[in-house]
């Protein structure tokens, strides 16, 4: 089985305002195998966000390495497509403009491009909203362009950062099944980063839960041997997925307290 | 509303000019401040010998070249002040030492009073249009740099991340991210930048020229002639209006990306 991305003993270290220093993340170790869905779940600012920008490359950790298909990762990780968590659209550039943008950096043919583009969008529910810029689309919809933004580059490596969090229940089910159906088409491996429990289970092989903050590490790792095709909705309802949500639940729910609990202190100390 | 605030806004207007031609009117309204009556006409200046000049000036023709070169000189200086300032401030913003090496000359550059260069433009560059083209370049750079440089510095890091993630290289990024970044900000100042060429070009002319509607004031005041002053002046103000009318348009048509308040329509 070959490991697809391998995160080892990685530790973050930022300098905190007004001197000092604030560990997010110590020595993590994650891999994910080829083709395998790994969600990971952790309390708000435990440094999720962080270990996906170490994976993309984007983030240079202050001691660790990075593999992606066993070699040191230097630089931005070509392999992988990111969705981030907050706003990352070219504001100037229409929907369509910005699906076809990585086409374009790559200097792909523009009619093939935008055939292409339009196709992704309609994959992604947004036929006909081509035109529209980003501040005429709404949240959701903003979501996914970053979606076929993504998908269209077909990169093998697929980091997701809470990328449904903004939807509704229905388009967010929707998505996460049409998500399932593009991933078993062709099995990327996948970090998908979510605060929703039940997200993780249904859409997983594997779940991390990361501790809370400071010097976040990972504290337990579940298998989700639920059989696919899965409907996300359908699963939640039945007794495999129950009993692993308890499970999981009981082990996260002291750490989800005890991060809420640290990041209230931080921000009133 | 809008339309009767349109009728009240002209009523002012025709107010003031009232106003105007019969305080200065020899015979009117007695003096009251002057011995003579035809004091007040000689530094006011008559409404409708003002409006005579201006007519005079239309209809013969006579203004089109002046028109024409003031144009010109406003265009060709912001032009070239927005490329300059445009271009430097890209550069600038994304390299730090460059900028910390040259910051304290950029103050210094930008806090000397730039009108005090038209005589060195006019000994550079003749009495001919590059003069006051010079003289608008050097007031419209610094509008421009100083909002593209802080515009690079804001660009949002996530959107810098995406599109490096999607595979932009770094020339990639400068033209597809840097760059129109940094021109929504050179838009963003688009009506000051658009004035102060204007302001370039009359200064100009009025300190040296044979051309342009800032030269036709400097001879009118040469002798004395207080209605062409105002006549200019007026044809400036209103020719002034037009140019700020005009990058309104263009605005609206080059911003449409721009997320703007209240933009539901009423049924
Ligand atoms: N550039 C930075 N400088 C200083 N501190 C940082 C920086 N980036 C992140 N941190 C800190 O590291 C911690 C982890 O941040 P991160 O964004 O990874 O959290 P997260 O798990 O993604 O949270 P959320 O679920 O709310 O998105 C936070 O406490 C944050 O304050
Ligand atoms: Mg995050």
């Amino acid at each position: 089985m070959t490991v697809s991305v391998s995160l080892e003993k990685i530790t973050c270290t930022f300098a905190a305002k007004g001197g000092g220093s604030y560990t997010a993340v110590k020595d993590v170790d994650l891999s994910v195998a080829d083709g395998e869905f790994v969600s990971v779940v952790g309390p708000t600012g435990c440094g999720k966000s962080t270990l996906l920008n170490v994976a993309a490359g984007l983030l240079k950790p202050s001691s660790g390495v990075t593999r992606i298909f066993g070699e040191t990762l230097a630089g931005v990780n070509r392999r992988a497509g990111y969705m981030f968590q907050s706003e990352a659209l070219m504001p100037w550039r229409s929907a369509l403009a910005n699906v076809t943008a990585g086409l374009e950096f790559r200097g792909e043919d523009w009619t093939a491009a935008r055939a292409k583009g339009e196709d992704w969008l309609a994959r992604v529910g947004l036929a006909g909203f081509g035109d529209r810029y980003p501040h005429q689309l709404s949240g959701g919809m903003r979501k996914r362009v970053s979606l076929a933004q993504m998908l269209i580059l077909d990169p093998q490596i697929l980091l997701m950062d809470e990328p449904f969090s903004a939807l509704d229940v229905q388009t967010r089910s929707l998505m996460e099944n049409e998500l399932l159906e593009l991933w078993s088409a062709d099995r990327k491996s996948v970090i998908f980063i979510t605060h929703d429990l039940e997200e993780a289970i249904s859409l997983s092989d594997r779940v991390v839960v990361l501790s809370a903050g400071p010097a976040t590490h990972p504290i337990g790792e579940y298998a989700i041997d639920l059989p696919r095709p899965r409907d996300v909705s359908e699963i939640r309802l039945t007794p495999a997925f129950i009993a692993l949500h308890d499970k999981i639940w009981h082990a996260m729910k002291s750490e989800v307290l005890k991060g809420y609990q640290q990041t209230r202190n931080r921000t009133s100390a | 509303m809008k339309r009767k605030l349109w009728i009240w806004q002209c009523l002012l207007l025709v107010a003031i000019f009232a106003f105007w031609h019969v305080a200065t009117h020899p015979e009117l309204v007695p003096p009251f401040v002057w011995d003579n009556p035809d004091r007040a006409a000689f530094f006011f200046g008559e409404p409708v010998k003002i409006f005579k000049a201006i007519y005079v000036w239309f209809v013969g023709g006579e203004i089109y070249p002046h028109l024409w070169v003031t144009l010109q000189e406003t265009a060709l200086a912001f032009v070239i002040g927005s490329a300059l300032g445009l271009g430097i401030g890209l550069w600038l913003g994304l390299t730090p030492f460059a900028s910390a090496l040259l910051d304290p000359y950029i103050k210094a550059a930008n806090a000397m009073p730039r009108v005090v260069l038209a005589p060195i433009f006019m000994v550079w560059f003749g009495l001919g249009i590059w003069s006051k083209v010079a003289l608008g370049v050097t007031l419209v750079f610094f509008i421009v740099f100083f909002n593209v440089y802080q515009g690079v510095k804001e660009v949002s890091p996530v959107v810098l991340n995406n599109a490096t993630m999607l595979g932009a290289t770094r020339r990639q990024l400068l033209r597809f991210v840097y760059l129109p970044s940094a021109t929504s900000w050179v838009f963003s100042s688009l009506h000051t930048s658009v004035g102060m060429a204007f302001v370039g070009a009359v200064v100009g002319e009025y300190l040296g020229s044979a051309k342009g509607v800032g030269y036709l004031i400097h001879m009118a005041e040469g002798s004395f002639d207080i209605n062409t002053v105002f006549a200019g002046i007026l044809v400036l103000t209103v020719f002034a209006l037009v140019l700020d009318f005009a990058v309104s348009f263009a605005e609206r048509r080059l911003l449409v990306w721009r997320p703007t308040q209240g933009e539901t329509q009423p049924l």
